[in-house]
C-alpha cells in the first residue's frame, strides 16, 4: 500500500525531500552545479547508432526510475533479462521515490554524475526539457524507427515540447472505474453491469444508499478527488488551461459543474464528509466503498486481497463526452556534460528493447504505449489492463508546458476546499485560478515561453 | 540546532571549569592562539554547514535563481519586496507563516510543561523507573516518516482507529482529525507531543539531577511543603535548563515540516490551512526551482526566529546570575 501510495504521489512531482533540511541541502547543491548548456549532445545529439544493435566497447548504463511499488520487480526483471541477452551493455537500475527522483535527477545530471537513461512522467517532460535536464530524442525515434503510427496518438504527441521529442513513451496509466461486487449485490445491483451513464450512476448510488452503503467516497485530495474532477471537467468539454498555457480555464462553467457533481455526492450522502488521504481506497478494499475511480496501478494491489470481489471498467460518462485522466511513463536520455556517445547509442538499444518487451511491463499494471504490443494476444489476455486500454482514444494529459506540475498543489487546495464544504465550488475554483494565473505567468516569463 | 546548542552549553562549561582551574592552580602559560585552536574544529563545521550556506542563500535571494537555467538575473531586493507586495503568492506565503505560528503557539506550552511533569515523576525512586524512562523516550527515536504515517492512519477521520474507539465509548466518531479545523491542529500537536516530549523530559531529568539535595533538605527543615519545594527550589534550579528547552522547542516547532506534510498532505488540508512555512519554502525552492524567492523567505523566517530567540534569552536568562 505504501509503495503504491508513494508512486501515486510521485506523479505530482510536488513532493519533496521529507528531510526538513532539504531546502538548505538544495541551496548548497544549487551553488555547485552549472547548467549543462553547451553540451554538444544537446544540439547535434547522438552519433548515429541504429538502436537495433550496439557494437561499441563495453559500457555500463545507470538507469534511474521511481518504481518503488509493485511495479519495481517487473522492471528489474526486464533489466536482468536485457543484461543477460546483451554482451556489451550492462544496465544498472537504481530506484528511489519519484518525489526524491525529480529533485535529485536535475542536480545529478548537472554535476555529470547522474543517470544515463531514466523514466519521466509525461507532465514532467516539458519542465525538464526547458531546464536542459534531458536530450531531444527526435533522431532516436528516427533511428529506432518509432513513429506516430506505432503509438496511441495522444501519448506520442504528449512527448514533445517546442516541436521536439523528449520522451519515448513506454506506457499509459489512466484512471478507471473499480466496483466492489459484494457491495453491489448488497445494494440490489447487478454486479456484472456497472453503471455507464450519469443517470444510471446516480440511480445505483441511491440504491446503495437505501441499503446504508455510501457508494462513492470523494477524496478531498489530488489523489483521487482531483483526478476525478479533472476527468469530469474534460467530460464536460472543459480544459484546464488556455492553449498557450498562460491562463487557467479550469474555473469555467464546465469545471464548476464537474466540481459541483462531486460535492453533491457528499451533500446527498453518497460519500462521507471529510474523507482522509487514501481512505476511499482503503474503504473500497474493506467493503465499505462500492465505487472507486482509481488508477490502473491498483490492479495488482487489489488482486492480492483474496477476500475482495471486484471488477474494473471504463469511467462512466457523466458529461457530454467520454474522457479520463491519465499519465504516461516515458524513457528519457539525460543531458550529461561530456557524455560518452557510446552510452547514448547503448541507451537507444536498451530503450528499444524494453519497448519491444513492454507486454511484460503491462503485467505490472500499465497499458503499453506501443500499438503492436497493445494489440498482441498476450496483452488482450490481461483482462483488467485491456479494460483500461479501451479508454486510450479519449484519455487526457496536462498540456506540455514547463512548470505545469506547479499547478497541482493549487488544484489540490481547490478540491480540498470544495469537497470539505469550506467554499462553494465556484469560489474555490476562482480563487485557485487567480493563483494559478500568477504562477503560469511567472513560469512563462522564467522559461521564456509566454 | 540541538547539537549546536549542546555544543555551546558544553563549551561554556569547559571554559568555566578551565577558568576555575587556572585561579586554583596558579599561573598557566597559554599561547595566544590556544583558545582559537580549541574552537577550530567546531568553527570549520560551522563555517561549512551554517555560515557558508547562509551567505550563499543571501546571495541567491538577490537573484531570480534556477541553478539549471543559464540566466540568473540580479534582482536586488525584489524577492523581499514581493513578499510584502500583497500578490497572491505573497498571500500564500504569509498564510503558511501564520500556520507555522499557530503550530508553534499551540505546541510549545504542552512540550515545555508536560515533559517537566514527566521528569519530576521519573525523578522519584520507584520500582521500574528505568523502564518508564525508556518508555517515555522511545517515540523520539522514530523517524518523522514512521511517526507521520503511523498517525495518519490513527487519526484518519473515516477509517482511523481513534475515531473508531471514540465511537465505541459513545463519543462522536466523525471528527475530522486530518482535514478539519481546529481538529487538524489538535492532531498535529498531539502527535508531536507524543513524539518529542521524551527528549525534553530527558533534558529536564538531567537538570533535576543537578539540583543539590541539600537545598531540598534545607527547605524541608524550614517547613516547606512539597509544592513550595517545587516552586522555590526545583523551578529556579531548572531555569537554565528551561531556557534551553524553550529555545530548542520553539525552533523545532517553527521548523515543523514532516508532520503536516505526511498527515494533512502536501497542500496542508483543509484547503491549505495547515501548510507550514517550511512546506511552502520547500515547494518554492525544490518544487518550482525558484530558489531566489525561496531563499528570501528562508532568510526572513530565520530573522524572525533569531529575534524570538534573543527575546527568549533576555526574558528567561536575565535572573540566571
Amino acid at each position: 500500500m505504501s509503495g503504491d501510495r508513494a508512486r501515486r504521489r510521485g506523479l505530482t512531482r510536488r513532493d519533496f525531500l521529507v528531510a526538513g533540511g532539504g531546502a538548505t541541502a538544495g541551496l548548497i547543491l544549487a551553488s555547485c552545479g552549472s547548467g549543462p548548456e553547451g553540451n554538444p549532445a544537446v544540439s547535434g545529439s547522438t552519433s548515429g547508432g541504429t538502436g537495433a544493435k550496439y557494437e561499441g566497447p563495453n559500457v555500463s548504463l545507470a538507469f534511474w526510475n521511481g518504481f518503488t511499488g509493485g511495479d519495481g520487480p517487473f522492471m528489474k526483471d526486464l533489466v536482468t533479462q536485457f543484461n543477460s541477452e546483451t554482451d556489451n551493455i550492462e544496465v544498472k537500475m537504481s530506484v528511489q521515490e519519484w518525489a526524491d527522483y525529480y529533485v535529485k535527477v536535475p542536480q545529478a545530471v548537472a554535476s555529470g554524475s547522474g543517470p544515463d537513461v531514466g523514466i519521466m512522467h509525461i507532465n514532467q517532460l516539458a519542465t525538464n526539457a526547458a531546464r536542459t535536464v534531458i536530450l531531444p530524442l527526435d533522431d532516436v525515434a528516427q533511428t529506432l524507427e518509432l513513429q506516430e503510427d506505432d503509438f496511441a496518438p495522444i501519448v506520442w504527441n504528449g512527448g514533445t515540447y517546442n516541436g521536439q521529442r523528449y520522451g519515448i513513451p513506454l506506457d499509459t496509466h489512466p484512471l478507471g472505474f473499480y466496483y466492489n461486487k459484494k457491495l453491489m449485490e448488497q445494494g440490489g445491483l447487478d454486479p456484472e453491469s456497472p453503471p455507464a451513464t450519469g443517470d444510471d450512476y446516480l440511480a445505483a448510488l441511491e440504491d446503495l444508499k437505501s441499503k446504508g452503503i455510501e457508494g462513492h467516497w470523494v477524496s478531498p485530495f489530488l489523489f483521487l478527488g482531483g483526478l476525478q474532477w479533472q476527468s469530469l471537467l474534460w467530460q464536460n468539454g472543459g480544459e484546464l488551461y488556455n492553449s498557450e498555457g498562460t491562463a487557467a480555464t479550469f474555473n469555467s462553467e464546465q469545471g464548476v459543474a464537474a466540481m459541483t457533481w462531486l460535492v453533491d455526492l457528499v451533500k446527498n450522502g453518497y460519500s462521507p464528509a471529510n474523507v482522509g488521504q487514501d481512505a476511499d481506497t482503503i474503504a473500497f478494499q474493506n467493503d465499505k466503498n462500492a465505487f472507486n475511480w482509481n488508477g490502473i496501478w491498483m490492479i495488482n494491489a487489489f488482486k492480492e486481497i483474496k477476500s475482495l470481489d471486484w471488477g474494473v471498467t471504463q469511467i462512466p460518462q457523466i458529461g457530454s463526452e467520454k474522457a479520463a485522466w491519465a499519465s504516461s511513463h516515458n524513457f528519457v536520455i539525460m543531458n550529461k556534460e561530456g557524455q560518452d556517445p557510446n552510452k547514448i547509442d547503448a541507451s537507444k538499444v536498451f530503450i528499444k528493447w524494453v519497448i519491444d518487451h513492454s507486454v511484460d511491463w503491462a503485467k505490472a499494471g500499465q497499458v503499453p504505449a506501443d500499438n503492436s504490443v497493445r494489440t498482441s494476444q498476450e496483452f488482450t489476455a490481461l483482462e483488467e489492463q485491456s479494460a483500461f486500454a479501451e479508454q486510450l482514444p479519449y484519455v487526457h494529459f496536462p498540456p506540455p508546458i514547463p512548470g505545469i506540475g506547479d499547478i497541482d498543489v493549487i488544484l489540490e487546495t481547490a478540491v480540498s476546499e470544495a469537497v470539505l464544504l469550506k467554499k462553494e465550488p465556484a469560489d474555490a475554483l476562482n480563487d485557485a485560478a487567480s493563483t494559478a494565473d500568477e504562477t503560469l505567468q511567472e513560469n512563462a516569463e522564467k522559461y521564456g515561453t509566454g | 540546532m540541538a547539537t549546536q546548542e549542546t555544543t555551546r552549553v558544553t563549551a561554556s562549561g569547559v571554559a568555566r571549569s578551565r577558568a576555575r582551574a587556572a585561579t586554583r592552580g596558579g599561573p598557566q602559560k597559554q599561547g595566544t592562539f590556544t583558545p582559537y585552536l580549541f574552537m577550530l574544529p567546531y568553527m570549520i563545521l560551522f563555517g561549512i554547514f551554517v555560515a557558508a550556506p547562509t551567505i550563499s542563500a543571501f546571495w541567491i535571494s538577490l537573484h531570480n535563481w534556477d541553478y539549471l537555467l543559464p540566466g540568473k538575473p540580479f534582482t536586488g531586493l525584489d524577492n523581499y519586496i514581493d513578499l510584502f507586495s500583497g500578490s497572491g503568492s505573497a498571500g500564500l506565503f504569509w498564510k503558511s507563516m501564520w500556520a507555522t505560528a499557530q503550530f508553534t503557539i499551540y505546541s510549545v506550552p504542552p512540550l515545555v510543561i508536560f515533559p517537566l511533569l514527566v521528569a519530576v515523576v521519573l525523578h522519584q525512586k520507584f520500582p521500574g523507573r528505568n523502564f518508564f524512562r525508556a518508555v517515555y523516550f522511545a517515540p523520539y527515536v522514530l523517524g518523522v516518516a514512521v511517526v507521520g504515517i503511523l498517525w495518519r492512519y490513527l487519526l484518519d477521520p473515516t477509517v482511523g482507529v481513534i475515531n473508531y474507539y471514540l465511537g465505541l465509548i459513545g463519543l462522536p466518531s466523525d471528527i475530522p482529525w486530518t482535514n478539519g479545523l481546529p481538529w487538524a491542529w489538535i492532531g498535529l500537536v498531539g502527535m508531536t507531543v507524543w513524539w518529542t516530549a521524551g527528549f525534553n523530559a530527558v533534558i529536564y531529568l538531567a537538570g533535576l539531577q543537578g539540583i543539590p539535595r541539600d537545598l531540598y533538605e534545607a527547605a524541608r527543615v524550614d517547613g516547606a511543603s512539597r509544592w513550595q519545594q517545587f516552586r522555590h527550589v526545583t523551578l529556579p534550579g531548572l531555569r537554565p535548563v528551561t531556557l534551553f528547552v524553550v529555545t530548542v522547542t520553539i525552533l523545532a516547532s517553527a521548523n515543523v515540516f514532516g508532520q503536516p506534510y505526511l498527515v494533512t498532505g502536501q497542500s496542508g488540508a483543509p484547503g491549505n490551512a495547515t501548510r507550514t512555512a517550511i512546506m511552502y519554502i520547500t515547494g518554492e525552492g525544490l518544487g518550482r526551482f525558484r530558489m531566489g524567492s525561496a531563499s528570501a523567505m528562508s532568510i526572513l523566517l530565520a530573522s524572525i526566529l533569531a529575534i524570538i530567540g534573543a527575546f527568549n534569552f533576555r526574558l528567561l536568562g536575565r535572573r540566571n546570575d
